[in-house]
């Protein structure tokens, strides 16, 4: 079979138990997928062939000795944040360049144990900061449904991946939408969990309390095996919960009889393209097509999302990004005299523009006497925000939105104007700030042929409704299989 | 920072800073801050002893040191 590389997670484990295919066949077929088209693609920060080879030869004498796991065999992507010790864990930056990791992400355990076969690592924006990908260090990744646009960000490699068939899954971290916006805007399925549902151990952090690991899919069967995977308990992630791991395939295909859709009316805005809302109500029509009733909701602090963001995120940022130092790992500045000047040379070189700026704002933001006016007012008005929700979830199971104001927009356009840019992250963001699990998953197409995606948001630890739901919803638009032309 | 880059930063910094000044709008009386979105407290773990990370494998990465320590520029004179 010349296609391996298109099929999807479930399809190709599927063929692999029967033994129609074998891994090392499949691996074969995504590494001259990736030959192929990533030149076009960039997704890829680094391929470890030869490790996936061996990986896949393994996972295919596991099956033949009956203890095949989950994923045995499955060639995926990681976003490069996860800490690999086979390859290097760039995260985006200069200052990373040369860093491989002395342990494997608790999630990378994860997989491997499960029998999967790593690929590679792929582009992000340097630290998970940005919305576009735009500010990787090393290279631009670019949509596979139109070259010179966006791909979203900042796992903007791994959606673009998934969309060009160069891996059948991959892994990303969501921080205010970075899982979910690029899977809206390369028309694949993204899942954001609930905060401390899968172990952050051995993720670069960006803003610790809001960062969460989740899986960017083909579709939403595989997004749910793929979290059946990564969820549960870790020790050695002290925000993870203790809680049992559903199994989330169970509840695909169940109609959505009694379920109770929240239309929130701050979400619809007017920076909404009109083609973006017509796809997301079709998305809202299937839903009820399925069983459910739609309820008017208001979560009335949406508007104030994005500033509480903007100064919780960097927050966090500044503090966790101060290990940067040039001394245990990552970039030195090799002319230094002093200790000083080591520190502010080598952070002044190893980090991007957009990094130094969020540094600022955090430890502006934090500092004394501005403490109480910016850190620790957002983190009052984050309060009121979770408690929008609290009562938006009495009235309804689910809320439906979009998840992005519009389509991927031209490579390099809008640049200058950050503000705009941090308010189109303004429909993913407050899903972090409650800590609340959310999907993002294809619901049409704008006339030019780029994707849109519907956002699903559900109560902590409700992530069999989102999966329920976008099954439903993938079912009956049936556009889950349309791919990109490359 | 270069002249150009501060510059640059200066006024993207004062926009985001007057974009936050937003929030002064909402009335925060009496709300106590979140900074922890699940309800979990303390979590701790056993005080058993565990192996760490071998030095060899802690000093590999480092831009600069001996087989056992971190090397940095002079600190004391």
């Amino acid at each position: 079979m010349e296609t391996l590389y298109s099929l999807g997670l479930q399809q190709a484990l599927t063929l692999l138990n029967q033994g129609e295919i074998s891994s090392v066949e499949l691996t074969r077929s995504l590494l001259q997928r990736i030959e192929e088209v990533d030149g076009r693609i960039k997704a890829y920060l680094s391929v470890g062939a030869e490790q996936a080879l061996d990986q896949a030869r393994r996972a295919d004498t596991e099956r033949a000795q009956g203890r095949a796991g989950l994923l045995c065999g499955a060639p995926l992507g990681l976003k490069d944040l996860f800490c690999t010790t086979e390859l290097p864990t760039t995260c985006g930056s200069r200052m990373l360049e040369h860093f491989i990791a002395p342990y494997n992400a608790a999630v990378v355990e994860k997989l491997l144990a499960a029998g999967a076969v790593i690929l590679g690592k792929q582009a992000m924006d340097e630290f998970a900061m940005g919305s576009t990908s735009e500010h990787c260090a090393f290279q631009i990744p670019e949509n596979p449904w139109k070259a010179g646009r966006i791909c979203g960000g900042s796992s903007g490699g791994s959606a673009a991946a998934v969309a060009a068939d160069e891996c059948l899954a991959a892994l990303g971290t969501d921080t205010g939408g970075s899982i979910r916006q690029p899977a809206s805007l390369c028309g694949v399925v993204g899942l954001k969990p609930t905060y401390g549902r899968v172990s952050r151990y051995g993720l670069v952090a960006f803003a610790s309390s809001l960062d969460q690991a989740g899986p960017l899919t083909k579709n939403i069967t595989d997004c749910a095996l793929m979290l059946e995977v990564i969820a549960g308990f870790d020790g050695r992630d002290s925000t993870s919960i203790r809680r049992p791991v559903p199994n989330y395939r169970g509840v695909l295909g169940r109609d959505l009889q009694g379920m109770r859709i929240g239309i929130p009316k701050e979400y619809f805005i007017r920076a909404l393209d009109t083609e973006v809302e017509g796809a997301v109500r079709k998305g809202i029509a299937a839903l009820e097509n399925a069983g459910a009733r739609l309820v008017e909701i208001s979560l009335p602090h949406t508007e104030y999302c994005v500033a509480v963001y903007y100064l919780i995120a960097p927050a966090e940022a500044c503090s966790n990004l101060a290990r940067f130092d040039g001394i245990r790992y990552g970039y030195r500045d090799p002319e230094s005299r002093d200790l000083l000047e080591q520190y502010c040379r080598s952070r002044a070189r190893g980090f991007g523009e957009e990094v130094k700026r969020r540094i600022l704002i955090g430890t502006y933001a934090l500092s004394a006497g501005y403490y109480d006016a910016y850190y620790k007012k957002a983190s009052q008005v984050r309060t009121l925000i979770k408690e929008d929700f609290n009562s938006a979830f009495k009235e309804c199971d689910l809320i439906a939105s979009p998840v992005c104001p519009r389509t991927a927009r031209e490579i390099g356009a809008q640049q200058d104007d950050l503000l705009s840019m941090y308010l189109s992250d303004v429909l993913t963001i407050s899903a972090n700030l409650a800590g609340i699990p959310a999907l993002s998953l294809p619901c049409g197409f704008s006339t030019e042929g780029m994707p849109i995606g519907l956002h699903l948001q559900a109560s902590h630890f409700q992530e069999e409704i989102l999966l329920q739901a976008g099954h439903a919803v993938e079912t009956q638009l049936g556009i889950s299989g349309m791919k990109p032309v490359l | 920072m270069d002249e150009a880059e501060l510059h640059r930063i200066t006024e993207q910094l004062s926009a985001i800073l007057r974009y936050a000044a937003k929030l002064d709008e909402v009335d925060i009386s009496g709300v106590a801050p979140t900074t922890h979105t699940q309800d979990a407290v303390n979590a701790l773990r056993d005080d058993e002893i565990q192996a760490s990370l071998p030095r060899e494998q802690a000093l590999k990465n480092a831009p600069k040191c001996t087989a056992e320590a971190f090397v940095v520029p002079q600190v004391l004179t």
